[in-house]
């Protein structure tokens, strides 16, 4: 019986969204049910006006430009289209953070179309019942 | 590959890292029919393990796992 996992991305550094698309992908690929839920800087980072820095977590800034050279140099897809493809191979369902949109003046026509919707906390915790949930 | 099952789609994922293959090898598998033989192509180290291992959890038939020119190829049926 496939089962579900639950990732709430509050990291907005891509070392952090990574892996969390990483991890959707690899539970779409174990036909798992999936909810992305996006607050604090991993929400910013979803905004349409690309106003958020790509940056990694503090401990990577020293070897930051290296990196991002690599990734570029290598190909690899961006988190966001790591997670754009999960989502249309499985069943992956991205939501927003209400209290953060509320808080920072984002709607859901600011964020990424890969959003289905702004939830509170409580539905979250609701849709997340019986599942696994990972926090980075 | 002369005795060997002609795959009814190739994924040529050479050059895509962890997890892309076993992504395009599972949007093939979406695709296709019942009894499609599908292939795909990896440069990526994870695949040779990642790739049978899903073959054999959603219940369908690994064919092969083929070591080529500086990639490897990984062949299944889809059964259902």
């Amino acid at each position: 019986m496939p089962g579900k996992i639950s990732i709430l991305m509050v990291s907005g550094t891509i070392d952090k969204l990574m892996a969390g698309a990483v991890i959707t992908s690899g539970a779409v690929a174990n036909d798992m049910e999936i909810n992305v839920f996006f607050s604090f800087f991993g929400l910013l980072n979803l905004k349409k006006d690309n106003s958020f820095p790509q940056t990694l977590s503090y401990e990577g800034v020293p070897m930051t430009d290296q990196m991002m050279k690599v990734l570029k140099e290598k190909n690899v897809p961006s988190w966001l289209d790591m997670l754009k493809n999960a989502k249309e191979t499985g069943n992956v369902k991205v939501y927003g953070c209400a209290l953060m949109a509320d808080l920072l003046g984002v709607k859901k026509e600011d964020l990424d179309p890969i959003v289905d919707d702004i939830v509170g906390v409580g539905e979250f915790v609701s849709m997340a019942e019986g599942g696994q949930i990972l926090f980075i | 590959m002369t005795d060997e099952v002609k795959p009814d789609k190739v994924v040529d994922a050479r050059g895509a890292f962890c997890p892309g293959p076993l992504m395009e090898l599972i949007k093939a598998y979406k695709q296709a029919k019942v009894g499609d033989v599908i292939s795909v192509y990896s440069t990526d180290s994870g695949t040779k393990k990642d790739a049978p291992a899903w073959i054999k959890k959603s219940g369908n038939e690994l064919i092969g796992v083929y070591d080529r020119d500086g990639y490897v190829e990984i062949v299944m049926k889809k059964s259902k």
